[in-house]
């Protein structure tokens, strides 16, 4: 029988697991926000309609939707510092994938939102006499971002959780500290189940909340 | 066609000339000309598909004519020329000129009753809220919703839904109403407490423009009867002469197929 000692792995790397807690977090913060604002940009921009702005966006948000994540960080690291020919810290580039990752269902999101607003609703606002800001400011986005916060808040719990991806380009992310620490203690069960209740422990709230804004929506 | 426009055009509120929209290849409206006196109710009928809806939609400019001439108070727009169609704050000034009541109430979903009615009131005149306010409480009581004044729509019915719709057009205190088959999408037991409401309205003398399969409605308050076919104004005049002695083959058709139901 095993002897499970939790206390072992994490007696003497405190200061490691706060540092991975806190990455985590900050990673999945940041590309989450960046990928809003990416989003926010890249829906606006596909809703004017001209074919210029719409092809390049359509090409970015199939290449990302198409690719897996994990390709995706690995080529930010690898390959775009050859391409664009910078040198690019590890945290830097893995971040930028994660957060163009996150871009491209935001701008899917943000799009979808709009576009389902019904057609009617626009004309009603045309036809009071408001312009185009006035319309999407008082009418159309007070209705769209209700209906975009659920799959918005699903999109980030799945992006949270993409960011133990980081661990193949050694940022040094909660999953990456797990590595570091089995390194030490040869303790992998422990380690890993800690990092899984880890993980579960922020993603629960966060899903759950996910949950109640969806049934809110629908009612 | 009659030659009602000359005598008209003196006091005319709104006159369009030859207006036309296509579609790519359709034409859905195909030169029509009219105008539309100060206090007038004009009724535009026709079968479905007819161009009486996109005329109406091309006279606030929801829709852009391809061609033609649309005159309203000092402003004049030829749509020939590509630069005559207002844009922006411009396009949205000449809309407020208009109130609009649509087939679908079209009620902006997440506002109350009294919301809806102010919010152009707000925004787009920049009344202040206490004002607004005021009149909106008005205008709902005289649609007879003052006591449903803080639901949202969808707690509405459709017929109070479209009462509402007409309070948040009055609101605008606009020149000229434009009804667009209003009654259609509702339950019969409810299209005459819209229509009592239309009725007041032409009584106390608003010009409106209203398209409607409401042959009663047309018959006993327009002033002023279009028959629409194929984009075309087939046959205009007062009602008892378009609606009850009609002279075009069409017109009589029509209206036949409605005295059968």
């Amino acid at each position: 029988m095993y002897q499970w000692d939790f206390w072992f792995v994490i007696d003497g790397y405190d200061a490691w697991w706060l540092k991975g807690l806190l990455t985590t977090i900050a990673y999945a913060v940041g590309t989450v926000v960046g990928g809003l604002f990416l989003g926010v940009i890249c829906g606006t921009l596909l809703l004017m309609n001209r074919v210029w702005l719409t092809v390049p966006i359509h090409i970015y948000v199939e290449i990302f939707r198409c690719t897996p994540v994990l390709v995706q960080i690995v080529w930010f690291y690898f390959a775009l510092p050859i391409v664009i020919d910078v040198n690019l810290p590890a945290w830097l580039a893995a971040g930028i994938g994660l957060t163009l990752y996150m871009g491209c269902f935001a701008t899917e999101i943000f799009r979808g939102g709009i576009i389902s607003i019904d057609k009617g609703q626009w004309q009603a606002a045309r036809a009071v006499g408001m312009t185009y800001f006035e319309m999407m400011r008082h009418i159309i986005l007070p209705q769209a971002i209700r209906r975009m916060v659920p799959p918005f808040v699903n999109q980030s719990v799945i992006q949270f959780k993409n960011t133990a991806l980081l661990y193949v380009v050694a940022v040094p992310d909660l999953m990456y500290t797990g590595y570091l620490v089995v390194a030490e203690t040869y303790r992998p069960l422990e380690v890993y189940s800690g990092v899984a209740v880890a993980y579960f422990v922020m993603l629960y709230p966060l899903t759950q909340w996910g949950k109640r804004l969806e049934a809110r929506r629908d009612q | 066609m009659t030659s009602s426009g000359t005598d008209m055009a003196a006091d005319a509120k709104l006159r369009l000339s030859d207006l036309r929209k296509d579609y790519g290849d359709v034409k859905a409206v195909r030169g029509v000309s009219l105008s539309v006196k100060t206090g007038q109710v004009m009724a535009i009928i026709g079968p479905s598909g007819c161009g009486k809806s996109t005329l109406l939609r091309c006279v606030n400019l929801l829709e852009e004519p391809t061609s033609g001439i649309l005159e309203i108070g000092n402003s004049r727009i030829d749509f020939a020329d590509r630069r005559g169609m207002p844009a922006g704050r411009a396009l949205a000034k000449f809309r407020s000129q208009f109130g609009m009541v649509f087939q679908q109430f079209d009620l902006f979903q997440h506002m109350t009753a009294i919301q809806n009615v102010m919010i152009g009131m707000t925004v787009v005149q920049r009344k202040p809220t206490e004002e607004a306010e005021k009149r909106a409480m008005q205008l709902l009581e005289r649609v007879g919703l003052l006591a449903t004044k803080d639901r949202l729509p969808k707690e509405l019915s459709g017929g109070q839904q479209q009462r509402v719709a007409i309070a948040r057009a009055l609101a605008m205190s606009p020149e000229v109403l434009l009804f667009d088959e209003v009654t259609s999408a509702l339950d019969p037991e409810l299209v005459g407490e819209v229509l009592d409401v239309m009725q007041d309205l032409a009584s106390e003398g608003a010009t409106m423009m209203v398209v409607t399969h409401e042959m009663a409605f047309a018959k006993d308050v327009a002033d002023w009867v279009l028959f629409m076919e194929d984009g075309l104004v087939v046959e205009e005049g007062p009602p008892q002469q378009v609606m009850v002695d009609p002279s075009n083959a069409r017109t009589k058709s029509f209206l036949a197929r409605y005295h059968r139901q």
